[in-house]
């Protein structure tokens, strides 16, 4: 059972060999990666390794409280401390308000970089200290006097969608995301599962919740802005999606993109935190407040706590099971936990919902998964995006429902695997399938004994035919409709043409602009300010001001 | 009290890209007038391999020595538009825009060298090992190097290629959620076996058995280690970490890495891999990216092989000896399951 004389890995090439050329010249070789000496030998370059000359540093004072209105900031102690360069308030970001996927024209602008009314989490940043060290910066932060007026919070996904619960975002009214303009969540309907359970001889239900998790990376969350030629900005960060940063950059701070070079890492860990684009507008905007460079970095604490996590998720999973394994029906009820924040959450339920009901081939499946907001640090992507809480709900639920048949837990998967051919739930045909013969190989490693039936099994075979049609009948329905909501293009089917800016319309009681907090605010600032001019084409720019730029 | 052993199952599949698309990646190739070529991306690889995967990618495509390519990554002034290293997409988007571009570089260089050889760009094939020759005769052959040479101060031609892939941004239904969210999958199977001690609650993963189907493994090495890699925070995930160990209060979060619990060194199975290739058809030779599926079976292997050991289902992440005591207190001890 300790599988001490199997190798620690190989490789099965007698599976779908004729679907293969192995003889290539590079491809399918163990060849060295090009960077590895750099990365075994320390050499590689960390974003945080750009230390220009007269480099300032930037933090954030921050909300201790899950939810509250902001009555006053009060910065004046800070700003007389040595070493204070500038505090940054909301009022100095150009348009401070965003959405990540506004890129894609995916839903309503929400989050402030810093927050001047009312903040929604705790961690939230006010207000953003640029100092001449980090330790004076730290100070800095510690002396600046909030005025908070606590308000009513909701931290578990299933309060916040109660009528009454506070409201986290003043724009999702009822504290869930608006899909298409059209429904409080996004629906999944295939065939009739409600008649499907009727028929099945057995019913399994459960109820799963994924916890939230540190993507932690090696490196933190960060960026080092500095001024370069003609006006523009060089950014050396630690993104994983370096336009997806320069655009938000751009958009934050109303700067045409040709004034941001952005220049990413090498090395250094991402695993999904590295895309919410948090701090390259902020130290851009230091930078260009302040005419120097400024670093603003998470510490470890920040990392943890205040950047994104990957969200928890709350799945019920209701199975219609025939005696002899069959799964003819399965219904999902989700909760995505988003936090104070969209963020990515909203993108994911549509990844994960065209992903159920996971790699089998279920004649009637129907899901709704709600994007809830609550008062916690916005969630975010991580491996596996919208896949894994589903994955870890759907895969905890099929040892149940082996157990409640009496099923070797292998075998009830390939019984029910999705074979070349079969019709996906979201209506789509399965091809390119290797789910039983991964089934199968880990049986034999493992010396689970499968019938000859279930060992004779094949992606390639037996899908298709029956399995490829859709339902005669689907039950749909309208609940969860919303009012007042434009249907955006992106995400929604037979659109005509993109919402203009600002992507969704609101009823306009929401869309009242929120009043300037009555706080202290810094005095213009006396260093230059580039002008908002586009370079010229073909001038000349330096790739890095501190002239090592190795990968 | 006692130590239980369990056995759990899980079998996962995975989408590879962007939903419903709309995430173009580009590449620019050039080759300098010694024959070396430069891949110029603004893609970014934190550490996954994506840099080495595309090299290979180029090198096979244009049909020159690895050792000629290199891969220049994540500079937005230098390296075209690419929408991110997320969602398994860095493999499969950027292999694709990869070859688009090696192509169109490899025709012009085929173009150089046959001006050089008088013959038909169509009758010569490269040997993988910096030479061009004429189909079927290795002897009219000229070199990469003298090929772009001849095309850089005598012919006047760049050796050059643009690449791109973007699958179409495409629509979801409201009512139904019908949509066409990605072209490929991967797939796995993972059987978990776990001690688990019913005084301590304690979990241990002393054993993995996997099978992971990846499409073409572009890299062995680097496919290897991503699973790997994966696995372990899959572990990880399924009994260690939480930014909040009792969500959905917000007390107790860890600040730190003494406080966020992670496995060490001595706490790691051994993890018996088998990979399985079917190749995707839209996947740069096939393959797919198994960066992300790999921590997914873990999981709910983890908390099957617990059931199995003690009978206690745990349906909340992560699987703490409290949960596990719990549970244990509350059906009256330990109930072995043994069904795997």
């Amino acid at each position: 059972m300790s599988g001490t004389d199997q190798p620690m890995i190989d490789f099965r090439k007698q599976f779908f060999a004729n679907e293969r050329d192995d003889n290539l010249n590079e491809i399918g070789k163990p060849t060295r990666r090009q960077d590895i000496t750099g990365h075994v030998t320390g050499r590689s370059p960390f974003y945080d390794d750009h230390l220009f000359e007269g480099l300032l540093h930037m933090r954030c004072a921050r909300s201790p409280h899950h939810a509250a209105r902001i009555r006053r900031i009060d910065a004046s102690a800070a700003e007389r401390m040595p070493g204070v360069v500038r505090v940054l308030v909301g009022r100095d970001v150009p348009r401070n308000l965003n959405t990540l996927l506004s890129l894609l024209d995916f839903g309503i602008d929400d989050e402030p970089l810093l927050s001047t009314d009312r903040v929604r989490y705790r961690g939230e940043p006010v207000a953003a200290v640029i100092a001449t060290s980090d330790a004076r910066a730290r100070d800095a932060v510690a002396a600046i006097r909030v005025d908070w007026e606590p308000l009513p919070h909701v931290l578990d996904v299933e309060e916040a969608v109660k009528p009454g619960a506070p409201v986290v975002l003043d724009v999702y009214p009822t504290n869930k995301f608006v899909y298409h303009g059209k429904y409080d969540h996004q629906k999944l309907r295939f065939g009739d599962v409600e008649a499907a359970f009727r028929q099945a001889d057995i019913v399994v239900e459960g109820r799963y919740q994924m916890s939230p998790i540190e993507q932690a990376p090696m490196e933190t969350c960060g960026a080092i802005a500095a001024p370069e030629q003609n006006g523009r900005f060089v950014c050396h960060t630690s993104t994983q999606a370096l336009f997806f940063s320069l655009a938000t950059a751009s958009k934050t701070l109303e700067m045409p993109s040709s004034r941001l070079h952005f220049i990413g890492g090498t090395v250094g860990g991402g695993f999904g935190g590295k895309v919410d684009s948090i701090h390259e507008p902020l130290a851009v905007l230091g930078a260009m407040l302040t005419g120097r460079p400024v670093k603003f970095m998470w510490d470890r604490e920040e990392e943890m706590q205040v950047g994104a996590p990957r969200g928890a998720e709350r799945w019920y999973l209701k199975d219609g099971v025939m005696r002899d394994g069959r799964i003819v029906a399965r219904r999902f009820t989700g909760y995505f936990d988003s936090g104070a924040y969209t963020r990515l959450s909203s993108y994911a339920i549509i990844k994960g919902v065209g992903h159920l009901p996971g790699p089998y081939t279920i004649p009637n499946v129907s899901a709704d998964v709600y994007c809830v907001y609550t008062n916690r640090t916005p969630a975010t992507a991580m491996r596996g995006f919208g896949i894994t809480g589903v994955d870890f709900a759907i895969e905890a639920h099929m040892d149940k429902v082996a157990e409640a048949v009496g099923m070797n837990p292998v075998e009830l998967r390939i019984l029910n695997a999705y074979r070349d051919g079969d019709m996906k739930a979201h209506r789509r045909l399965a091809k390119n399938c290797a789910l039983i013969e991964c089934c199968q190989v880990v049986a034999e490693k493992a010396g689970v004994k499968l019938s000859p039936a279930m060992l004779a099994a094949a992606s390639t075979r037996d899908g298709g035919g029956e399995r490829a049609r859709l339902p005669s009948h689907t039950a749909t329905d309208e609940n969860g409709r919303v009012q007042g909501y434009q249907a955006s293009s992106y995400a929604k089917k037979g659109a005509k043409q993109p919402p203009p800016p600002g992507a969704l319309a609101l009823p306009p009681a929401a869309r009242t602009e929120a009043p300037r907090p009555a706080a202290a605010q810094p005095p213009p600032p006396s260093t230059h300010t580039p002008a908002a001019t586009a370079p010229r084409a073909g001038s000349m720019r330096f790739s890095s001001l501190s002239g090592f730029r190795k990968r | 009290m006692a130590l239980h052993r369990g056995r759990g199952f899980a079998a996962i599949n995975y989408p590879i890209g962007m939903n419903l698309g709309g995430d173009p990646s580009q590449a620019l190739i050039h080759s300098n007038p010694d024959g070396k070529f430069t891949v110029a991306l603004s893609a970014i690889d934190l550490g996954q391999g994506m840099k080495s995967v595309t090299r290979q990618i180029a090198a096979e495509t244009l049909g020159v020595p690895v050792e000629d390519v290199y891969v220049d990554t994540a500079d937005s002034d230098t390296g075209p538009h690419d929408m991110g290293s997320f969602a398994s997409r860095g493999t499969h988007r950027m292999g694709n825009a990869v070859i688009m571009a090696a192509r169109e570089a490899r025709a012009v260089m085929l173009e150089a060298a046959a001006e050089e050889l008088e013959v038909d760009a169509s009758d010569l094939v490269t040997d993988g090992r910096g030479n061009i020759h004429v189909r079927g005769a290795p002897g009219r052959s000229i070199t990469t190097l003298a090929a772009a040479q001849a095309a850089q101060f005598k012919q006047g031609r760049t050796i050059a290629g643009r690449g791109i892939f973007l699958i179409p941004l495409s629509d979801v239904d409201p009512d139904t959620g019908e949509m066409t969210p990605v072209s490929t999958f991967a797939h796995a199977a993972m059987l978990v076996e776990v001690e688990v001690d019913d005084e301590t609650g304690e979990v241990t993963v002393t054993d993995m058995k996997s099978a992971y189907e990846v499409g073409r493994a572009l890299n062995p090495r680097l496919v290897e280690q991503q699973l790997r890699g994966g696995a372990w925070m899959g572990m990880s995930h399924a009994a260690w970490e939480t930014t909040e160990p009792y969500y959905p209060q917000r007390d107790h979060g860890p600040v730190d890495f003494n406080t966020y619990l992670m496995p060490g060194p001595g706490d790691l199975a051994p993890h018996h891999i088998s990979i399985l290739e079917r190749p995707a058809e839209d996947g740069p030779y096939g393959g797919k990216g198994p960066g992300e599926m790999c921590a997914n079976p873990v999981l709910p292997a983890v908390v099957n092989a617990i059931y199995d050991a003690v009978g206690v289902r745990i349906d909340e992440l992560p699987a703490t000896p409290e949960k596990i005591l719990r549970g244990l207190k509350a059906q009256g001890g330990a109930k072995p399951k043994k069904r795997l």
